[in-house]
C-alpha cells in the first residue's frame, strides 16, 4: 500500500479507530483544526478518504471540497449524514458498519422499554436520596406481555422482536411492505401499529420519507398509557410535540436514545420520571465500539488494494 | 370493633391481617366483603396483647412478606391453622413450628415470577450498559459538555450464571438466551429437565461466569453464599443481580469489592438490612439500586389479591389450597 493516503476523520468517536487510523494512513483530524478553509485549501488534494459516524458524515460541501476523495467509511450503521446521491454521481465509495452493533442496539432498545415502565432509573434515584426509608416506591407497570410495535422490520428491528418475544410479548410492525417469513401482526400504516400496541419502537433508517415518521397523530394513537422508545434517529420523531404530549400527559412515556439536535436535549423532558433520556450510547459497548472500527479499517484497507468491500452501502 | 360490626360482617369467616401488605391497603375493601378483619396495627395495644385479646379463636392469618412470623407471634394465635403471605419468599416465616403445629402455608407461588425476572433483566442492562447513570448526565444538562458516554458493556454472548434455578431463575435464564447469553447455574441439585450446564460448586460457577443472577431462597444454606472469594471470582470484569434475598450477598463485602474495583458492577434489588441500603453504594456510577418492589406492579398486584384471597375462600370452604407451600 502506497505511504500517505490522507483520510479525514470528521469528528472524534473512537481513540482505537484513530490509532488504527494513524497506522496505516495519515490521519487528519478536522475537529482539531483551527480553520477548516485553511485545513482543506492546504489538505484537500490528498485526501482520498472520509470517516464519519452519526454525528457527522460526508455532506455535499464537504464532498465537493475534496477532489480526490474515493471512499466514505461511515463508524455507524445509519448513512443519512452522507449526500448518498452525490457519491453515486462521483463514483464514491460508500460503506457503513450493519450487523455488528445489531444485538447491542436492540439490548438497548429492551432496557429503555423496561427502564421506563418499571422505573428503574426512578428507582435508584429514590433510594440514592434516602426516600425508601419512609416509604415504598409506587407501583409500576409490568412489562412481560406488553404488545411491542416496531418501525421498520430489519436488523435491529428483527433483534428487538426476538428479545420482545421471551418476555411473552405479541410483536406487531409496519414496514414498507409486508415481510414474508415472519408471524408478526403486520400493519399498513404507522398511526394503525401505534394504536394497537402498548410500546412503539423506532428502528428504521432515516431516509427523507421516515422524517417525522412518529408524528402527532402517531403520538395520539400511542396515547397516555403508550411509550415511545427511539433507538433510530432523532428526526424520526416531530420533538416538539413528543415534548408537548409528554409535558402535557397525553403520551405515556419515553425512553429516547437520540435527538433532532445532538447534543441538544429539550430541557422540558429532564423533570419527567417517565421519561429515560441517553446520549446516544445505541451501540456505546468496548466490544462493538471495537468491532466497528476494525470493520472501517477492513473496508478501508480493502478499497486501497482493490478489493472488495466488505460492507458497501454504495 | 365489634360493637360497630353489622350482623352481614359478623357472619363472614374471620382473618387477622399483620403487616399490613400492599395488596390489602389497595384492596380493603374487596377484602372486608369477604372476610372479618382483625386489624392490630390499628390498636394501641402492643402486638402480643392485641393477639391476647382479639385473636385466640383466628383460623386465618394474612401475612406481609415483611412481617416476621416468628414462634412467639406464633404461640400467640392458638387457633391458627393457615397463614397466606402474600410474599413468594416464606424466610419470615417460621416453617419448623408450622410443621409442628400443622398449620398450612400459602405463598405467591409463580405469580410474581415474570415481574421479578423482567426486573433482573432490567437491572442487568442498566448496570451494563449504563442506563441509570447516563440519563443522571443528560438530565443535569452535561452532555453538551461531556462529549461521548463512556462505552457500557455488551450483553450477547456473555456467560450468565443463575443461582437457584427456581420459577424465577428459569425465567430469567429464557430471557436472557434470547440476548445471546450462555446459561449455566448452580442449585441444590441439578435439574432434569434443562440443558444448561450445572455447577455444584459456586466458586467454580463463578470463575466462568461473565454475570451472576441471584435467584435462589433465603435459607441457613444460602446466606452469605456470595461472599468475597466468590466476588473475586467472578471478577474486574464481572456484574452480579441480585433479585433475591439481601442475606445471600456478604453485604459488607460486597460494597468494598465494588468501591475497590474487584468486580464490574452490581444491580441490587434487596439489601441486608432493608430499607437502610449502605450510603457507600450512592456515589457509584456502577451501581443500580432498588427498593425491593420487583413484585409491585399495578398487574401482579391485582394477581395478588385474586391468588391471597383465593386461598383464604378454599381454606373457609374445605377446599384444596391454591398455592400451598406447606400442607398439614
Amino acid at each position: 500500500m502506497e505511504a500517505a493516503i490522507g483520510v479525514l476523520m470528521v469528528c472524534p468517536m473512537s481513540l482505537y479507530l484513530e490509532q488504527e487510523l494513524d497506522k496505516r494512513f495519515k490521519l487528519f483530524r478536522f475537529w482539531t483544526q483551527p480553520s477548516r478553509q485553511e485545513f482543506l485549501k492546504n489538505h484537500a488534494e490528498s485526501i482520498r478518504a472520509v470517516v464519519g459516524n452519526a454525528t457527522a458524515g460526508a455532506d455535499a460541501e464537504l464532498i465537493d471540497a475534496l477532489p480526490k476523495l474515493e471512499i466514505v467509511s461511515s463508524f455507524s450503521v445509519g448513512v443519512d449524514k452522507i449526500d448518498l446521491n452525490k457519491c453515486k454521481k462521483k463514483g464514491i465509495r460508500v460503506t457503513n458498519t450493519p450487523d455488528v452493533l445489531t444485538e447491542d442496539v436492540a439490548d438497548l432498545a429492551i432496557g429503555l422499554m423496561l427502564a421506563v415502565l418499571r422505573r428503574i432509573c426512578e428507582c435508584d434515584k429514590y433510594v440514592r436520596k434516602g426516600m425508601w426509608k419512609m416509604g415504598d416506591f409506587k407501583l409500576t407497570t409490568k412489562f412481560s406481555g406488553k404488545t411491542v410495535g416496531i418501525i421498520g422490520l430489519g436488523r435491529i428491528g428483527l433483534a428487538v422482536a426476538k428479545r420482545a418475544e421471551a418476555f411473552d410479548c405479541p410483536i406487531s410492525y409496519y414496514s414498507r411492505s409486508k415481510k414474508p417469513n415472519t408471524n408478526y401482526k403486520y400493519h399498513s400504516s404507522v398511526v394503525d401499529l401505534a394504536s394497537n400496541c402498548d410500546i412503539l419502537v423506532v428502528a428504521c433508517a432515516l431516509t427523507p420519507e421516515t422524517r417525522h415518521i412518529v408524528n402527532r397523530e402517531v403520538i395520539d394513537a400511542l396515547g397516555p398509557k403508550g411509550v415511545l422508545i427511539n433507538v433510530g434517529r432523532g428526526p424520526h420523531v416531530d420533538e416538539p410535540e413528543l415534548v408537548s404530549a409528554l409535558v402535557e400527559g397525553r403520551l405515556g412515556g419515553a425512553g429516547l436514545d437520540v435527538f433532532e439536535q445532538e447534543p441538544e436535549v429539550p430541557e422540558q423532558l429532564f423533570g419527567l420520571d417517565n421519561v429515560v433520556l441517553l446520549p446516544h450510547v445505541g451501540s456505546g459497548t468496548v466490544e462493538t465500539r471495537e468491532v466497528m472500527a476494525d470493520l472501517v479499517i477492513q473496508n478501508l484497507e480493502a478499497h486501497f488494494l482493490n478489493k472488495p468491500l466488505l460492507t458497501p452501502v454504495v | 370493633m365489634a360493637e360497630d360490626e353489622t350482623p352481614e360482617v359478623q357472619q363472614l369467616p374471620e382473618i387477622i391481617v399483620l403487616g399490613p401488605p400492599v395488596v390489602f391497603e389497595t384492596y380493603e375493601k374487596e377484602f372486608c366483603s369477604k372476610f372479618r378483619i382483625l386489624r392490630p396495627w390499628e390498636s394501641t395495644l402492643p402486638l402480643s396483647e392485641f393477639l391476647l385479646a382479639h385473636a385466640q379463636n383466628t383460623n386465618a392469618a394474612l401475612c406481609s412478606g415483611y412481617f416476621l412470623l416468628s414462634t412467639a407471634v406464633l404461640r400467640h394465635l392458638p387457633s391458627l391453622r393457615l397463614v397466606v403471605t402474600t410474599s413468594a419468599g416464606v424466610d419470615h416465616i417460621d416453617l419448623s413450628e408450622c410443621r409442628r403445629r400443622q398449620i398450612s402455608v400459602a405463598n405467591a407461588s409463580t405469580l410474581f415470577s415474570a415481574d421479578v425476572a423482567d426486573l433482573a433483566v432490567g437491572l442487568l442492562l442498566n448496570v451494563m450498559r449504563q442506563i441509570s447513570a447516563a440519563n443522571r448526565l443528560v438530565k443535569n444538562g452535561l452532555w453538551p459538555k461531556t462529549g461521548d458516554y463512556p462505552f457500557g458493556s455488551k450483553l450477547g454472548g456473555k456467560k450468565v450464571g443463575i443461582v437457584g434455578l427456581g420459577s424465577i431463575g428459569l425465567e430469567v435464564a429464557k430471557r436472557l438466551e434470547a440476548f445471546g447469553c450462555i446459561i449455566s447455574y448452580h442449585s441444590r441439585e441439578k435439574k432434569s429437565f434443562v440443558l444448561y450446564p450445572f455447577y455444584r460448586d459456586i466458586l467454580e460457577l463463578a470463575a466462568i461466569s461473565d454475570v451472576l443472577v441471584i435467584c435462589c431462597a433465603l435459607t441457613k444454606q444460602t446466606r452469605h453464599l456470595i461472599d468475597r472469594e466468590v466476588l473475586l471470582a467472578l471478577g474486574k470484569k464481572g456484574f452480579i443481580v441480585n433479585i433475591a434475598r439481601g442475606p445471600i450477598i456478604d453485604e459488607n463485602e460486597l460494597v468494598l469489592c465494588l468501591q475497590q474495583g474487584l468486580i464490574a458492577g452490581a444491580g441490587l434489588e434487596v439489601f441486608e438490612n432493608e430499607p437502610h441500603v449502605p450510603e457507600a453504594l450512592f456515589s457509584l456510577n456502577n451501581v443500580v439500586l432498588s427498593p425491593h418492589s420487583a413484585a409491585f406492579t399495578m398487574e401482579s398486584l391485582w394477581d395478588s389479591y385474586e391468588i391471597t384471597s383465593g386461598n383464604l375462600e378454599a381454606f373457609f370452604s374445605n377446599k384444596p389450597l391454591l398455592s400451598p407451600v406447606l400442607d398439614k
